[in-house]
């Protein structure tokens, strides 16, 4: 036959399993125990509640310019819920929730976004790659990492997360290529949050679905309720396993909605509507787990009560550690350009920056040589 | 001592690297089956495997970010860009991973790779396979940068490089690489990245290149010696960055006159932080200006001209005389 419709070998396949009202789809609940369902409600409610703080510190002066998460809490926790501490994690900037559950500090997150370099310390004892500011630019790397992985023999997966306007940049494009070609353990995850700061997901893409690029790269893909949590943690497990297992890689497109300003520098009410804000807060990833949750008797009044004083606790904690922290140190700018020994103009320049230092914190003109 | 030519020589270097460490790969266009357009990667699918050696989609982004990656999950990459021309594909890898994440993750990850490229005029080729852009990546904070100037060096500078902690920009002249053979030893030597050589010694004017221009800078000391009666040291700078400005400035005091060459552009590029540290670290010996021969600011132009817009040994000699005459 001259012509004839040809279909891709990988199918896309769509998974919701919460509704509004938080009833579950008995088949497809993962049916995670008590305490799995209390340490993730925790954490998206520490997630969330750790937006609203900083939020409330950046307009107080005493916060940088950042990105809040509020309403991606379920896209983020569920996507690393399955992942072990050796397995690598390559998040994008905006992915507070992710982070703490893979075990980044509050006091780390808060240096981090005060403009102290030591926010990137990276937790001990996990694999996690510090995140770029340029959209997309940490995949490739994630994508490496995994390739890596299939070099050395190992048996961890890696998982990286990016926006919708992430996805038009080349960089993604690349890495899931590179990642099929090369059969990567790696998970991607776009959390299509619905804007790029201003620009709606209609203008950044024709395709409907970012899952939809999937088996273009030769990739199973999955376009994912990203505000039920029990189907992010259902959708990624099952890709987690079939990295580990040899499967290669996925393509999940996490569909969510940023409820708040892209950056605290950014006034989201210029380019959308209230109502589409409203419409999305009644699919609330946190709310609609709650109502799961307390239907099914794993949570009540008394226990919501104390997980959110646990959290607000847990934040004050961090927030006065991060305070003792927040002491600029102007000495080590130099310090970790080179894994090697300094190069000598380097360390010339160093002595004269030093010098330049201790005479401006004296308040003092530099005197010559 | 076996004679190789300078393709041979890449080989040897990465040949030897990948027998001795098992975390040393290769990856990069065309460099498997192919062996690499300039078949400096010849052989070693054959002998290593594909998980070792890797023919990479093509896309340069793509090739230098994957590269990072490995590079932090423990892996020593070197990755071949086919062209230096085709870099600027992956220019923001390069700059926002490949320099950074060392310093970004405060040390936890080390970016321990090469980029090998080939660089230079001299070959007839199209549009985008000729052009000098390593003060781009001079310029980039976090990386090394070294060419390699004849067979025995590139070897050995290679050699350096795989085993360097950090990110390392390795030109290959290719206008040289079957230019010509030298003995290299089989024993794996090691040329210390950040030093300068000394190629020819004299007494009345420096002349300092890399790379392809070392064999027309040479070519001018002898005709400046043997027309002339002019002594000129001939240094050697290879490491383009950091630079050996000590080497430098120990020579420029004794002779006081200096010229540098380079292909590529003569605006901020290499020869204006040469001229820059010979005035910061040989003033009071000059007795002339120190003088660029170098590619002028224009794209490099269509092959058939090409020989009029690469520095010749003329344009080196006449430089030279200026200076001496000054």
């Amino acid at each position: 036959m001259p012509r004839k419709t040809i279909v891709p070998e990988n199918t896309v396949d769509e998974l919701s399993i919460l509704d509004e009202e938080g009833r579950a789809d008995a088949e497809l609940d993962p049916k995670m125990d008590r305490d799995s369902l209390l340490k993730v409600y925790q954490a998206m409610v520490k997630a969330r509640t750790l937006d609203d703080r900083m939020i409330t510190m950046q307009r107080q002066g005493q916060m940088g310019t950042f990105a809040p998460g509020r309403g991606q809490e379920a896209a983020q926790i569920g996507s690393v819920y399955s992942l072990r501490p050796t397995d690598w994690f390559a998040p994008s900037y905006r992915s507070f929730g992710a982070q703490m559950w893979r075990g980044w500090a509050i006091d780390q997150l808060m240096m981090l976004w005060d403009g102290y370099f030591e926010g990137f310390d990276l937790p001990e004892g996990i694999n996690d790659l510090p995140f770029s500011i340029v959209i997309g630019c940490h995949v490739p790397l994630a994508t490496g990492v995994a390739m890596a992985q299939t070099c050395q023999g190992t048996d961890s997966v890696v998982l990286t997360n990016f926006g919708d306007g992430a996805s038009s940049e080349g960089d993604v494009s690349e890495s899931l290529n590179f990642a099929a070609v090369h059969n990567a353990p790696i998970v991607f995850i776009c959390e299509n949050n619905g804007y790029a700061i201003s620009l709606p997901f209609e203008k950044q893409t024709k395709i409907k679905s970012i899952a939809h690029r999937a088996p273009a790269f030769g990739m199973p893909g999955m376009r994912v309720d990203g505000n039920d949590i029990l189907a992010m943690v259902s959708a990624t497990k099952e890709a987690i396993d079939r990295a580990r297992s040899g499967g290669g890689p996925t393509l999940i497109e996490a569909v969510t909605f940023r409820m708040e300003m892209h950056t605290t520098a950014d006034d989201p009410t210029v380019y959308r509507a209230d109502n589409e804000v409203a419409r999305w807060t009644a699919r609330d990833p946190i709310s609609r787990f709650e109502k799961y949750l307390l239907a099914s008797g794993v949570l009540d009044a008394s226990i919501k009560t104390r997980i959110a004083s646990d959290v607000d606790e847990e934040i004050r904690l961090g927030r006065e550690k991060f305070k003792q922290r927040a002491k600029p140190n102007a000495q080590e700018v130099f310090d970790y350009m080179y894994a090697a020994d300094m190069p000598p103009e380097l360390k010339a320049q160093k002595n004269e920056y030093l010098r330049k230092l201790a005479a401006r914190l004296a308040g003092k003109k530099l005197t010559p040589v | 001592m076996p004679k190789m030519n300078m393709a041979r020589a890449l080989n040897l270097a990465l040949k030897q690297n990948l027998a001795s460490d098992p975390t040393v790969v290769v990856m990069g266009e065309d460099v498997g089956v192919d062996g690499g357009v300039f078949r400096i990667t010849k052989g070693l699918l054959e002998e290593f495997g594909p998980k070792r050696v890797m023919d990479s989609p093509l896309a340069e982004a793509g090739i230098i970010g994957t590269a990072v990656g490995m590079a932090a999950a423990g892996l020593k990459p070197v990755a071949e860009i086919q062209f230096s021309g085709f870099t600027y594909q992956a220019f923001h890898q390069i700059e926002q991973n490949m320099a950074r994440l060392h310093n970004r993750s405060r040390g936890r990850y080390k970016v321990q790779m090469v980029m090998r490229a080939p660089y230079g005029g001299g070959i007839r080729a199209v549009e985008h396979h000729s052009e000098s852009r390593e003060a781009y990546w001079a310029h980039t904070p976090g990386l090394k940068v070294v060419i390699p100037s004849g067979p025995r060096l590139a070897r050995s500078l290679l050699h350096a490089a795989i085993h360097d902690p950090d990110p390392v920009i390795f030109y290959e002249p290719k206008a040289i690489y079957r230019a010509f053979k030298e003995e290299v030893p089989e024993e794996p030597e090691a040329f210390e990245i950040g030093k300068a050589r000394v190629v020819r010694v004299g007494s009345d004017i420096t002349l300092i290149a890399y790379g392809a221009m070392i064999r027309p800078t040479l070519e001018a000391a002898d005709d400046l010696e043997e027309t002339h009666g002019i002594r000129a040291e001939v240094i050697d700078l290879i490491s383009i960055w950091p630079m050996d400005t000590e080497t430098l400035a120990a020579s420029v005091s004794k002779t006081g006159r200096a010229v540098v060459v380079h292909e590529g552009p003569r605006s901020c590029g290499i020869g204006a932080e040469v001229v820059a540290r010979i005035n910061e670290s040989a003033f009071a010996h000059l007795e002339a200006p120190v003088a660029r021969v170098t590619g002028y600011d224009i794209h490099f132009p269509f092959f058939q001209v090409e020989r009029f817009y690469l520095p010749d040994s003329e344009a080196v000699v006449e430089s030279a005389l200026e200076a001496v005459n000054y």
